[in-house]
């Protein structure tokens, strides 16, 4: 008897949780939305109806290029960073490759930075008066082309993206059994028609998913058109410009733009999804792929290849790592080095690092604990209402940050609930735009620990919910801590959100390091730029100290 | 297309580990080779490297006369058969049987009817179209018989094929298996570490350890004159008794009691040996007629054999297996009398590693 109302009562806590959960995206997630649309179709003079935005937008080859601008480079990154991130990854898994391991690291740092801050050191080293440009023309009298524009965005996002699509490939090439591969040589069928025939339609679903990591987040970095674009104006910044311009801006067209981001993004996603879940194929790999040493011209080809792309992708790290200590004269370098840029950052703008360090911070251990509360329902309390809320989780994933950031400060910039200028409203973006991976990350670390592990200690007399805190956490900690240290690093690095949530008081380092770039500031820019990779490196460190090599998803 | 394979002092290493030391073997044309050994004695090592996909660190390989030492693997002309099938889990099954001759550019006509003719003898052309994930073990083994029998290659091999699928379809593909080389006429080299299974299905068979090659025959061959005490207690059950072996009259000495092997040669006049004796070998009678007396310790009833565990005089004890009877009149504690089909005894040295009772 007793023990039926406490089965009760425990079961309760599950569905308050649930509840709670519910109620929380509701008015942090739902509600927001729900009041950028009436923004976009609500006239504010007249308080009518309206799809005078929506015309606006479509009529105006002024906005609805912007789209245009966005697809296009969006879709060329995404091609390019397939075709250079899969041969890479299928180079690392096949054959013996000098450095193998340092190059992974590098180019996990170069997917780590703020995409913003390749674009500016690009702008120094190949820009109007970049170095090599300046070199290239002086001494050799060779005009490089232009890097700004559609080519600039290109180049830097692809260079900053496609380690997303290694690291994904990476990890589906870890399925694939090498007899597959074996049996495919033996039938006579080797090298590039192979890769081609074998290898490309078994990760196929995975080259899917990839391709949509890197199409949303090209399609939502703001920081990259904005400084390299120039004229090439993409959605990002028409909205960005559209929504703080004249000071407040126009709500309603922007809230309009941000939907038909949204609608368009929530298109790519089905596509995708439709695409992937047809063609899965369930391997199970009883042999890995073991990396073979190449011989003579192959052998040269790869290393080649793989040297090239790492080199350049990492290459705008260190050129801002070499800036930083170069003598800083006013905004202009001058011959010979000094810590002068960084008396000047810590001096300047000793909040940006605390803030870079508190509301990230904040933000983690909100993610932590929704992210394993999430995890848990959607995985071990499966019913209608926790399957809502895991959907609803997984909303922002296809929101571009920007549009967070405008749904948020249109939601919250006025009473009852007056959020805008806090540090919680930042908090709550990242929050949002984190969750969904940290979820996912955390609900596969929740399907393998066998159900029955906590069924015994439920046996031996221990609560529901002291059942998930002694035993299924611990057991999920790493993997969530693993999980949540990713969010960090990119969460330190984001600047899309916090560019529009930002004010004095909560400038977060890459706002900062931003301000700094527009306002020419190149040195202070460098040392900030340079203080973030460090804290990113630290953060990686640490991460695969806790994660003990567990590979690296994002 | 007729081929044998001569293995000349191949060599294996894996960095430091030297898996297979230096081995020679010549397999026939036509003929069904099974390597047969423990886990780990190099038997997929040295099938890896017929096919192409190991290295070779010493010696050389060939096909009749050819050398294939660096021959390319997709020019080996091999058929091969996975422990997991290795089938594309992206192509239906009959994509899966034409890839191999898709790759040779034959007429399209040419590939049509080869598959379709595969896909029958395989008797699978029902599931030409399906993809592989829905097909069963045994179905999915007919595939990768499939695919790797049409390209008609020069020689055919196999690694433990079977040990994916349950007993009973293991014994009813390795009648599908073992037809199927006869009918097709190949060279074939097949893996595996079941001693019955190999038996079944082998023309011949070497049996590795350590990857060394300790004796290639005939599974009666192997059976009934192993060439050493490993073999011996590899292949089926026996029973290991110290002896000693009187060169003057050719007697061996077991606790007391003599008796003659004949056929079996020796150095010293006096040599300490190791019989082995299988268990189905041993005849035990109540009465005394010539036999070694015994005592029986135990008996296990298995439905169709009894065995029975005897203790010799001298602490040696033995296993027997008989033919379970309606009503046994032998006991725990029973005395016996144990006689011996004295050639089907096997003398060994005692380090066991000569069959003294070889030659004959
Ligand atoms: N790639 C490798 N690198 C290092 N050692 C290896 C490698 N492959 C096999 N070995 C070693 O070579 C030895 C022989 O392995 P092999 O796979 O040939 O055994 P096997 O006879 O096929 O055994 P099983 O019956 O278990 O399949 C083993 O000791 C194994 O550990
Ligand atoms: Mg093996």
């Amino acid at each position: 008897m007793k023990t039926d109302v406490l089965r009760k009562l425990k079961l309760d806590i599950w569905s308050l949780v649930t509840l709670g959960v519910l109620v929380l995206y509701g008015l942090f997630l739902i509600y927001p939305l729900f009041n950028l649309l009436i923004q976009a179709v609500v006239d504010k003079k007249t308080g009518q109806f309206t799809l005078d935005y929506f015309i606006k937008f479509f009529s105006k080859p002024y906005y609805f290029n912007t789209l245009l601008n966005s697809f296009k480079v969006t879709l060329a990154v995404t091609v390019l960073t397939v075709m250079l991130g899969t041969p890479l990854a299928y180079f690392f898994a096949r054959f013996e490759i000098r450095g193998k391991g340092f190059l992974r690291i590098l180019i996990i740092l170069s997917s780590m930075s703020a995409p913003f801050i390749g674009a500016y050191s690009w702008i120094l080293l190949l820009g109007r008066s970049g170095v090599i440009t300046l070199f290239l023309r002086n001494t050799l009298g060779i005009q490089f082309p232009s890097i700004y524009g559609f080519t600039g965005i290109l180049v830097v996002l692809t260079l900053q993206l496609y380690p997303l699509i290694f690291l994904y490939v990476t990890g589906a090439l870890k399925n694939v059994d090498n007899s597959l591969l074996e049996a495919a040589d033996n039938l006579g069928c080797s090298g590039f028609r192979r890769f081609r025939m074998i290898v490309i339609p078994l990760i196929l679903p995975t080259l899917f998913a990839g391709g949509l990591l890197v199409f949303m987040r090209a399609l939502a970095d703001f920081g990259t058109p904005m400084l390299i674009g120039e004229g090439f104006r993409t959605f990002p910044v028409t909205i960005f410009n559209e929504f703080i311009s004249e000071l407040g801006g126009d709500d309603g067209f922007a809230a309009a733009i941000s939907i038909i981001a949204i609608i368009i993004t929530t298109f790519v996603f089905l596509i995708q999804r439709y695409l992937s879940t047809r063609k899965v194929f369930s391997m199970n790999s009883m042999n890995k792929i073991r990396p073979l040493k190449a011989r003579g011209i192959t052998n040269v080809m790869i290393h080649l290849y793989s040297y090239i792309v790492i080199g350049l992708s990492i290459m705008p790290q260190v050129y801002i790592f070499y800036t930083s200590f170069k003598k800083v004269q006013g905004t202009t370098f001058v011959p010979g080095y000094s810590f002068g840029s960084y008396e000047m950052a810590f001096n300047r703008v000793g909040r940006a690092i605390t803030n870079t360090l508190l509301i990230p911070g904040i933000s983690l251990v909100v993610i932590v604990f929704f992210a394993a509360l999430i995890a848990y329902i959607t995985v071990r309390r499966r019913n209608i209402f926790t399957g809502t809320a895991d959907a609803i989780s997984m909303v922002p994933y296809i929101i571009p940050g920007s549009v967070v950031g405008i749904t948020l400060l249109i939601a919250f910039n006025k009473p009852p609930v007056l959020l805008s200028g806090t540090i919680l409203i930042m908090v709550i973006g990242l929050v949002l735009r984190r969750l969904p991976y940290t979820i996912r990350s955390s609900v596969a670390v929740l399907q393998q620990i066998p159900m029955n592990i906590e069924e015994a200690a439920l046996s031996l007399g221990s609560s529901k919910i002291k059942a998930f805190y002694k035993i299924t956490m611990p057991m999920m900690a790493a993997g969530l801590v693993a999980g949540a240290i990713l969010s960090w690093v990119t969460m330190i690095s984001e600047l899309a959100t916090a560019i529009l949530l930002y004010v004095g008081r909560t400038k977060t380092l890459t706002v900062e390091i931003y301000t700094q770039i527009i306002r020419g500031n190149y040195g202070i820019a460098a040392a900030l730029s340079t203080i973030l990779a460090f804290l990113t490196v630290i953060s990686l460190l640490v991460f695969n100290k806790v994660s003990g090599n567990r590979e690296l998803s994002l | 297309m007729s081929v044998n394979i001569s293995i000349r002092n191949a060599v294996k290493r894996y960095g430091e580990n030297t898996i297979i030391p230096d081995l020679s073997l010549e397999i026939r044309d036509k003929e069904f080779f099974t390597l047969l050994g423990p886990s780990g004695c190099g038997k997929t090592t040295l099938l890896r490297m017929i096919a192409g996909f190991n290295t070779i660190e010493g010696g050389e390989l060939y096909f009749n006369a050819t050398c294939i030492n660096n021959m390319e693997i997709s020019k080996r002309n091999i058929g091969m058969v996975f422990q997991n099938y290795a089938i594309f889990p992206h192509y239906t099954v009959q994509q899966n049987v034409e890839f191999g001759l898709k790759n040779r550019k034959l007429p399209k006509e040419r590939i049509k009817a080869d598959t379709r003719e595969f896909l029958e003898l395989m008797q699978i052309l029902e599931y030409k179209d399906r993809m592989p994930e829905r097909l069963s073990g045994g179905q999915q083994q007919r595939v990768a018989l499939a695919r790797a029998l049409v390209i008609k290659p020069d020689v055919l091999l196999m690694d433990e094929p079977l040990s994916n699928l349950d007993a009973k379809l293991r014994l009813e593909m390795r009648q599908v298996i073992r037809n199927l080389q006869r009918e097709v006429g190949i060279t074939t080299v097949y893996v595996t570490h079941d001693q019955e299974e190999a038996m079944a299905i082998s023309d011949r068979i070497a049996v590795m350890k350590d990857g060394i090659i300790q004796h290639v025959g005939t599974p009666r061959e192997i059976y009934h004159r192993p060439a050493n005490i490993f073999v011996a207690s590899f292949i089926g059950r026996t029973n290991f008794l110290e002896a000693v072996f009187r060169k003057a009259d050719g007697n061996i000495l077991l606790g007391g009691h003599e008796f003659s092997v004949p056929g079996v040669s020796s150095d010293d006049d006096e040599e300490p040996v190791v019989l082995s004796i299988r268990p189905e070998d041993f005849t035990m009678a109540k009465t005394d007629s010539g036999g070694i007396r015994s005592t029986i310790r135990d008996s296990i009833f298995l439905g169709l054999n009894t065995h029975f565990i005897v203790n010799l005089p001298g602490d040696q004890s033995v296993e027997i297996i008989h033919e379970s009877q309606m009503d046994s009149n032998f006991k725990p504690g029973d005395t016996v009398y144990l006689t011996v089909k004295a050639d089907k005894i096997n003398v060994f040295s005692r380090d066991g590693k000569r069959n003294l009772s070889r030659e004959n």
